[in-house]
């Protein structure tokens, strides 16, 4: 397997590290059930979460994940108010990684921030927690979990998923996985939040709701941010939005039996998820997030794995880096 | 100034006087005296031999920056990278600081542009004071005092009822405006092309379409008003489109290509490369066919630059962030000669986009090689080869998309009025 230096993104990824990213995530969801959650896998790394924008669960799985394997985890929030001028981000940039932290986590409202930073960067292994519209590596990785969980493979399975795909990087991050990983998305959305283009991913676009329900194995919600509704005059009324776009018990039953229902979170319930689906038995939700912890927990291991063994190998034997990895996964579990 | 220098041997295009030959070019107290035969002596002689030998480049889009933000670029930096791209007189953009928009500071750009002593540098005065898009300049002021055209370039007069007035009111005195085209109600929070590309990068985009209607809506208001009308750096297939069906139709409707939408896309930014950020942005692969064809079919006349130098500082947070635009200056010559490479264009049509047809828009006096003219010349390699570097830019601005990059197209010497002010790399006084 290609050593995974950097998480940018899904398009950064071959299918190969996406399923061994996976599989370790799935290795992992055991320690977090474990009465003592704690791992010596990262001791001595230096970990350090860099939010320029709200998040809870995102910010907290990578903590957590981080102190589950015994690194060092400092936590940053950075207004992005206060730091909008990029320039800020560079010199935040360079001042963190000038203390030497073996990684560095960001979320950041600007699209492609990690590709912008690793440019001055060259010591710090950067994962990517959400950078503007652009990607979600590590939501998308918690997903397939959740996925792999529910069904074993991905593959061959429709995924509906429905909401402001124009600003959303989870969609992105999927559309790029589904690819790769031989599963079918089905976008729903109004052409108002749909980008430009969006067919040239390879997905099946409805602008009806009920229409892409019939075969879908998941329908996957987005959070929609109604201020962006009313603003933008992408919908007239959060009303509207809920009766054309929202999953509520009858659409779910038009899904079949057996389709399940997932969401990023935050929710917004009433608006794109009532409340009786959201909690529903067919709700893999708070699964989503458990598998969110064990997920980075993956991610943080192969890449400070990843940075002692290519020093240690010269980078030249990819084969060994990931046995290695995985020796160093079996030492935890 | 006085003495005499030969230009010996060179391949001469002027195309304003059909000229497309080797001969010798004699200049005398700072104006062409003869091509061919000359009764007298030179006391400074360039071989020109295997070279192309033309009018100094006019280059009618640039962005000085002085006065008001001189780290970016200055009169004497830019006068600097003008005649080290062959350029020999420009028209400088009234987006300054204080704009563009009273005498004092028309003045005030002349006469420091005097003083630096390289290049002529011809204001654009503005069309609204401080660019507000509400109340008319003094355009017949701003005229007299040396502005050339009027533009609030950098931003699109919006207001459909301002433009109106101002195309009317500059065409009753002659004057031509010039129009940024972009509908900001389109384009907001946007940073490169809205296409497949943005989509995937995740960035807001610009659709081709806010420049299109604000293009239709200016040329019926040209027409309804019988007014002068350019378009500055077309770079859509529906722009090319509507300029040329304006112009079929006889109206007074003019527009220009910067280099770089003729030459890249919109790939250029994957990656998030900021240094392919401007305004209007790179578009598809059909757009840039489009600019091409116009060029061919003579649409468009005029290449500009729309030179845009930035500090590293603005450029340096990433694609949304960064500011809009380009250095041009320095590539402007070989970038174009690629047209010529491909066959289309002939070496006399490039020179006169950059030379004649500019000179004949703005009524300057330059751009030829007439016998009594002054002695403004460009003298290039054409198959000469040279690498981008942006660390030896002449232009403060080191914002090119072409750093690295292989040139083929090499200027030698450039002279004004007679005096050698760019020779072998260096740029002299």
């Amino acid at each position: 397997m290609r050593p995974i230096k950097h998480l940018f993104g899904i398009a950064d990824l071959d299918r190969e590290q996406i399923e061994y990213l996976v599989n370790l995530g799935d290795s992992f969801i055991d320690i977090n059930r474990r009465p003592l959650k704690k791992a010596p896998t990262l001791r001595g790394k230096t970990i350090i979460n860099l939010f320029f924008e709200n998040s809870t669960r995102t910010r907290t799985s990578f903590e957590l994940a981080g102190k589950r394997l015994s690194a060092d985890v400092i936590n940053i929030s950075a207004s992005t108010s206060a730091t909008k001028k990029g320039e800020t981000l560079l010199d935040t940039g360079q001042t963190l990684a000038a203390m030497q932290p073996h990684v560095l986590v960001i979320r950041h409202s600007l699209a492609g921030t990690c590709e912008f930073l690793a440019d001055y960067l060259p010591n710090t292994a950067l994962v990517n927690a959400g950078d503007g519209a652009h990607e979600h590596p590590t939501q998308i990785l918690t997903d397939l979990l959740t996925m792999k969980q529910a069904w074993g493979t991905p593959a061959g399975k429709v995924i509906t998923i429905v909401g402001d795909i124009a600003h959303s990087r989870v969609a992105r991050s999927h559309l790029l996985a589904a690819k790769k990983l031989g599963y079918t998305m089905r976008v729903v959305a109004p052409k108002t939040l749909l980008p430009s283009q969006i067919e040239r991913y390879g997905c099946e676009v409805f602008h009806d709701f009920d229409a892409a329900l019939p075969g879908s194995d998941a329908v996957y919600m987005l959070r929609v941010q109604t201020e962006r509704l009313t603003d933008n005059c992408a919908f007239p009324s959060v009303r509207e939005y809920h009766e054309a776009y929202g999953l509520n018990g009858k659409r779910l039953r038009a899904a079949g039996p057996d389709c399940i229902v997932m969401h990023p979170g935050p929710m917004n319930r009433g608006v794109e998820i009532a409340t009786d689906v959201a909690d529903s038995a067919r709700s893999h939700i708070l699964d989503q997030v458990e598998h969110g912890v064990a997920i980075r927990m993956a991610v943080l291991a192969a890449l400070c794995g990843g940075q002692e063994e290519e020093k240690k190998m010269g980078g030249s034997s990819r084969k060994q880096l990931s046995e290695e990895a995985m020796q160093a996964q079996g030492r935890l579990i | 100034m006085s003495g005499t220098l030969l230009i010996k041997n060179g391949h001469i295009i002027d195309p304003a006087n059909a000229v497309d030959g080797v001969a010798n070019l004699w200049i005398k107290d700072g104006k062409i005296v003869a091509i061919g035969a000359y009764d007298g002596e030179a006391e400074r002689e360039i071989d020109a031999d295997g070279k192309i030998v033309c009018p100094g480049l006019i280059d009618m889009h640039v962005h000085l920056r002085e006065p008001g933000q001189e780290w970016k670029e200055d009169i004497e930096s830019g006068s600097r990278a003008a005649v080290a791209g062959g350029v020999t007189s420009i028209c400088c953009m009234p987006n300054t600081g204080p704009h563009i928009d009273h005498a004092g500071i028309a003045l005030q750009i002349i006469a420091r542009a005097k003083q630096v002593n390289l290049c002529n540098v011809h204001p654009i005065g503005a069309v609204t004071k401080n660019l507000e898009g509400k109340e008319l300049t003094e355009m017949r002021e701003l005229s007299r005092c040396g502005c050339v055209a009027f533009s609030d370039d950098g931003l699109p007069i919006w207001h459909a009822g301002v433009m109106r007035k101002a195309l009317e009111y500059a065409s009753s005195f002659g004057f031509m405006v010039i129009q940024h085209a972009e509908e900001k109600q389109l384009t907001a929070g946007g940073a490169i092309n809205e296409g497949w590309i943005s989509t995937q990068l995740g960035v807001s985009g610009m659709p081709a379409e806010g420049e299109d209607s604000m293009i239709a809506r200016d040329i019926m208001l040209a027409r309804k008003a019988d007014a002068r009308y350019h378009v500055a750096h077309i770079s859509t297939q529906g722009g090319v489109a509507m300029v040329r069906q304006a112009r079929a139709e006889g109206l007074k409707v003019s527009t220009e290509a910067a280099p770089h939408h003729f030459a890249l896309t919109e790939e250029e930014v994957l990656g998030y490369n900021v240094d392919a950020k401007m305004s209007p942005p790179l578009r598809t692969e059909a757009d840039r066919l489009a600019v091409i064809e116009g060029l061919r079919d003579g649409t468009i006349e005029v290449i500009a630059t729309d030179h845009a130098p930035h500090h590293e500082d603005d450029k340096r947070c990433g694609l949304s962030c960064a500011a809009f635009g380009i250095v041009g200056l320095e590539t402007m010559l070989p970038v174009s000669l690629d047209l010529v490479r491909a066959g289309v264009l002939t070496m006399s049509e490039l020179i006169a986009k950059m030379t004649s047809n500019p000179a004949r828009l703005l009524g300057l006096d330059a751009g030829t090689l007439s016998v009594g003219a002054e002695a403004d010349v460009t003298i290039f390699d054409a198959d000469a080869t040279w690498m981008v570097d942006r660390e030896k830019m002449v232009s403060k601005g080191k914002n090119t998309p072409w750093h690295g990059k292989t040139m083929t197209g090499l200027v030698t010497h450039t002279v004004k009025a007679g005096r050698i002010v760019f020779a072998e790399g260096d740029v002299c006084g």
